[in-house]
């Protein structure tokens, strides 16, 4: 099947600076893809460049299998979510969504019935007549869809369209725009810097960093393996050590971090004497009175609580081993552990699995 | 006690303004509305009467200047604006950094210089020994000196130059507000060009073009210099007829006249502008 969206090792340099450093992904048609990275990371450059405000310094932009490079952005199959939506405040509600059409030169009555569907798939039926400062954030943030969805475009480029909401609307407009996406059957392709936005919504997310694609995978595949160091420290949380590796044997290592605590963790390609990176992420360690509990650990801890992070469902204890090294573990919220306070002692442990390295420099 | 002392320091704020208003708009307007609205009988006496607004209305040389000026007045007023909104457009959203605040001053460099001496600088381009005459001389477009003074055509030039800063100053202050992405998005959803200028640019810079507009309308309509220093024989504008009867031919009564004619005009006109763009004052201007 011929990808809705391709792009061939695109390049935009701005100057000396190389904004887009040779980046190739295809999107395959009615899929949800995310772009996930820091804040000029180059990944709003590629978005403008897929809807035509950019030109590529080289490389290739396809829709549908046919290069957009010199179609004017008024003429190319995509629309755009702008950041802060960009809906047109002179005009109404009906007026905005009809905009596009009426440039394609569709008759005012089939005009009107389109963008009556529009609002009735988005959940707003009969605010037509509105004022678009009468809206409210979520409300704007779906016309701005509709106004884009009611031109039928082969590809729906957002560009962090969730940013300026308040958390509990973010959180639901998600869920939203997920349902919207399987109800519009588009592709979709997202950027942002929320790595919840994300995982939550999109069938694949390339993690982007300075102006290149780190690596393309579904939410799980970023989560569970990284394939670099950037990734594993960008998604989600992580204690990390650098470190030595004493022994290997196949995918297993043996090694000592910099501050003296031995372990056994998972790295590829990893030789004995290698330096490397090593990530635990504070839910895959867990918690336990005795020592016993932890017997099934290739790595395994006892040390002191030295702070409790209460943060709901996500809380965590702050553990000091032995030698000094202070660990996040993750609180479970069970009850077993509703009594624990500053300076108990606890033993903590964690699979080999569980324990991500990449070789450093 | 509070209330009391902040009832003081309102009066106190507002007497500067009730002060202006009063004695040098509202006061003096009275009194020439009055004197307009008399007839003098003999030495000291006076009658109330319309006659000069009758003689006004019936002259044909007073009556054909006065829509002389409007037209005029209009007609300056939209140049000034086709001029002037590219280059408010490419101040606000092309130009961009230093080149943005340079661009601005050199709109606003001119008027550091008075009136009277910006009037003279095109009469030493335009006159017939001037630069321009000499400069078609020597490329061979004109075999002797042309005379470029005293036509509509100069008094034009000079009515825009003059009106130009205060078209520009409010259309770059509305273009500025109007976000990038409102514009890319009118182009990403399948806008043209003129599309989007017609839809998106024009409707945002209303209010702009409307406050622009009023401003050069009036300043156009009231100028004096510019029509008699550039303006020829049959170019005659309504505030120099206003300041004949004054000055020349002491006739206060019919220069107040005058004076309310145009100022009846400039309002229905104003009125009509807001009437037709559906604005308010209050929008408009606040």
């Amino acid at each position: 099947m011929t990808p809705d969206l391709e792009c061939l090792d695109l390049v935009k340099r701005f100057g000396d600076t190389t904004a887009v450093d040779n980046v190739s992904f295809s999107v395959p048609p009615g899929s949800f893809f995310s772009i996930l990275g820091p804040s000029g990371c180059g990944k709003t450059t590629i978005m403008r460049m897929i809807a035509g405000f950019l030109d590529p310094t080289s490389g290739d932009i396809r829709i549908k299998g046919g290069s957009v490079l010199d179609t004017p952005p008024n003429k190319r199959p995509v629309n755009m979510v702008f950041q802060h939506l960009a809906l047109f405040p002179m005009m109404t509600i009906a007026e905005n969504i009809g905009y596009g059409l009426r440039r394609r030169g569709m008759a005012k009555g089939e005009i009107g019935r389109k963008v009556d569907e529009a609002l009735d798939r988005i959940g707003l039926p009969g605010i037509g007549g509105r004022k678009v400062d009468e809206l409210s954030g979520g409300q704007k943030q779906r016309v701005a869809i509709a106004r884009c969805m009611v031109l039928e475009p082969d590809v729906l480029l957002l560009d962090e369209p969730l940013g300026a909401l308040d958390l509990k609307l973010r959180e639901h407009m998600k869920v939203e725009l997920k349902a919207l996406q399987a109800a519009f059957d588009t592709t979709f392709v997202y950027i942002t810097h929320d790595q919840s936005e994300a995982l939550v919504m999109s069938d694949q997310i390339a993690v982007m960093n300075a102006g290149r694609f780190e690596q393309v995978g579904t939410g799980q595949d970023l989560y569970y393996r990284p394939d670099t160091p950037f990734v594993a420290g960008f998604i989600g949380e992580s204690n990390r050590w650098k470190g030595r590796i004493e022994r290997a044997e196949g995918d297993t290592v043996q090694l000592r971090t910099d501050t003296g605590l031995a372990m056994r963790a998972t790295g590829a390609t990893l030789s004995e004497g290698d330096m490397a990176e090593i990530f635990v992420r504070p839910e895959s360690i867990r918690l336990a009175d005795h020592a016993e509990a932890l017997s099934s650990f290739d790595n395994r801890l006892k040390g002191t609580v030295t702070s409790l992070l209460f943060n709901g469902a996500a809380s965590r204890v702050l553990v000091r081993d032995d030698a000094g090294e202070t660990l996040e573990v993750n609180l479970p919220q069970s009850g077993e552990f509703a009594s624990l306070k500053r300076g108990d002692t606890v033993h903590i442990g964690w699979g080999a699995g569980q324990a991500t390295c990449f070789g450093a420099a | 006690m509070r209330r009391h002392q902040s009832r003081i320091a309102f009066f106190l704020l507002l007497t500067p303004l009730v002060l202006w208003l009063g004695l040098l708009i509202i006061i003096p307007h009275i009194d020439m509305l009055l004197i307009s609205l008399r007839e003098r009988i003999s030495f000291g006496v006076y009658e109330p009467s319309l006659t000069h607004y009758e003689k006004a209305l019936t002259e044909p040389l007073y009556l054909r200047t006065f829509w002389r000026t409007a037209v005029m007045s209009v007609l300056a007023t939209a140049i000034t604006l086709l001029i002037a909104f590219p280059v408010a457009y490419y101040i606000a959203k092309m130009a961009k950094g230093r080149l943005q605040q340079v661009l601005f001053m050199l709109c606003l460099i001119p008027f550091y210089v008075s009136e009277l001496v910006r009037t003279f600088g095109w009469m030493i381009l335009l006159r017939e020994t001037g630069l321009v005459s000499n400069l078609l001389q020597w490329v061979g477009l004109a075999d002797r000196p042309v005379e470029l003074l005293y036509t509509d055509a100069t008094m034009m030039v000079g009515l825009v130059y003059t009106s130009m800063l205060f078209m520009v100053v409010p259309l770059v202050t509305t273009l500025e507000s109007l976000d990038d992405s409102v514009i890319e998005a009118g182009y990403d959803l399948g806008g043209s060009g003129l599309s989007v200028l017609r839809e998106i640019i024009i409707p945002h810079a209303m209010p702009g073009i409307v406050s622009g507009c009023i401003v050069v309308f009036m300043l156009s309509l009231g100028n004096y210099l510019t029509p008699t220093m550039l303006g020829g024989k049959d170019s005659l504008w309504f505030t120099e007829m206003i300041y004949n009867q004054f000055i020349v031919r002491s006739n206060w009564e019919l220069g107040a006249a005058f004076g309310f004619m145009l100022l009846i005009l400039s309002s229905v006109i104003v009125w009509g502008v807001l009437r037709l763009t559906g604005r308010t004052l209050k929008e408009t201007m606040g």
